[in-house]
């Protein structure tokens, strides 16, 4: 078990003010609150400081956990001295109605269920719906094209008989329906944490979000990528073949396009069974660099038949 | 062994509920949801409670309220307000991601 240094979470010192403590804890949560940051970690951070502020904004866990001393490191392998509680009159059950699902194995050992009153067991006489858990995933665009099965494995809280709450991983395997789009969520029914006196358990929400990709981008149902051609493909017209999420298809030019422009394939986006994307291409024109005197003369010669002021509209 | 594969319920634009299903899914209150839509934090579309329809837009706003509220103590028109925010940093997010 990893000792936790619940102030150096809090970033206060041992002799921090009760105050102290709360105000640090407010601040933190806001800052890590998953909802609103959307870094990887945040969630993790998150359950740290409101494990952290569980322990020290309790006078009673606060001084039993002071009692282990400042000569602990964060990380260090930890196991509390046999009857280092003894003394203390714990009044308080071992939860104060925070959320204290993903509470370290460290803060389990010394203030979980059945140890500080064990609120945990009360719970049982009555029943209650579990709650609905929430995760994201990524995928790949691909897999939201093609639609695809997915296992991944999330952690959850589960309840021991005799009271203590154990963080487990939990494997699932999920099927994502074709044309998933990003912010979508599934509802997975009873996978969520279990209920309480026979309850049922709460849902499982997977939010879907995309990794990147190196040709494509997605904005709602539509897909986009940009091709690049050549200013005889760009000027004559052709087709060529172009990259889908589904594979090559080949795309028809128009003669005389311009870089920029913006050519559809209908349906080649993130189609559902009902909504259909399409994929949207923009043309990026390449220009050869003239290597030798030939090269540079066919330029001239172009300079010579072809005149034109591209700036002409912005007065230049 | 065959590996069983879950197929939940997608949560997407075709998606629509009634109070009792978003009471239910979201364990919640009639109650609550009222003074949701009193705050103008959820926009049901019908016209009285009992023809009300909510979308995947509504469940999702309503959860992410009830961790706001339980998670930061955020009142009623915080929640609006950061629900709004974060729509608009969404799309920031977005935007700047596609440049």
């Amino acid at each position: 078990m990893e000792y936790k240094d619940y102030y150096d979470v809090l970033g206060i010192g041992r002799d921090a003010s009760q105050e102290e403590v709360k105000q640090a804890y407010r601040r933190l949560a806001r800052k890590y609150h998953p909802d609103v940051n959307k870094a990887a970690d945040a969630e993790s951070k998150f359950k740290d400081v409101g494990e952290a502020y569980e322990v020290l904004k309790d006078p009673e866990k606060r001084t039993a956990y002071d009692k282990f001393g400042p000569n602990w490191q964060a990380g260090q392998d930890f196991k509390p001295p046999p009857n280092w509680d003894a003394g203390f009159e714990f009044s308080g059950a071992g939860y104060t109605g925070a959320d204290t699902t993903g509470f370290s194995d460290f803060f389990e050992e010394l203030f979980g269920g059945g140890r500080f009153g064990g609120g945990r067991q009360q719970t049982a006489t009555f029943r209650m719906q579990g709650e609905s858990q929430h995760a994201k995933i990524v995928i790949r665009l691909e897999d939201a094209y093609m639609g695809s099965k997915q296992t991944l494995t999330l952690s959850r809280a589960t309840v021991d008989k005799s009271g203590h709450v154990r963080t487990e991983p939990h494997t699932l395997h999920v099927t994502i329906p074709k044309g998933i789009i990003e912010g979508q969520r599934i509802r997975l029914e009873g996978q969520g944490m279990p209920g309480f006196g026979g309850g049922p358990n709460g849902d499982l929400f997977l939010e879907i979000s995309f990794a990147d990709h190196p040709l494509f981008h997605a904005e709602n149902r539509d897909i986009y990528h940009t091709l690049a051609i050549t200013p005889w493909e760009a000027a004559l017209g052709a087709t060529v073949p172009v990259p889908t999420l589904g594979g090559n298809v080949d795309l028809k030019i128009p003669l005389g396009s311009q870089g920029g422009r913006k050519l559809r394939l209908k349906g080649r986006g993130l189609s559902s069974s009902i909504k259909t994307g399409n994929q949207y291409v923009a043309l990026r024109i390449v220009v050869p660099e003239p290597k030798n005197e030939e090269q540079k003369k066919l330029y001239q010669e172009m300079a010579r038949l072809m005149p034109i002021n591209p700036r002409r509209d912005t007065g230049a | 062994m065959r590996r069983k594969y879950l197929t939940g319920t997608l949560l997407d634009e075709n998606i629509v509920c009634s109070l009792s299903d978003l009471c239910s899914m979201c364990n919640i209150s009639a109650e609550m949801v009222h003074d949701m839509i009193d705050e103008g934090l959820i926009h049901p579309s019908g016209k009285d409670p009992r023809q009300w329809h909510f979308t995947s837009i509504e469940i999702h706003r309503i959860q992410t309220t009830i961790r706001l509220q339980r998670d930061l103590r955020v009142n009623l028109p915080g929640c609006a307000l950061v629900l709004d925010l974060l729509d608009e940093l969404e799309e920031l997010r977005r935007l700047k991601r596609n440049r």
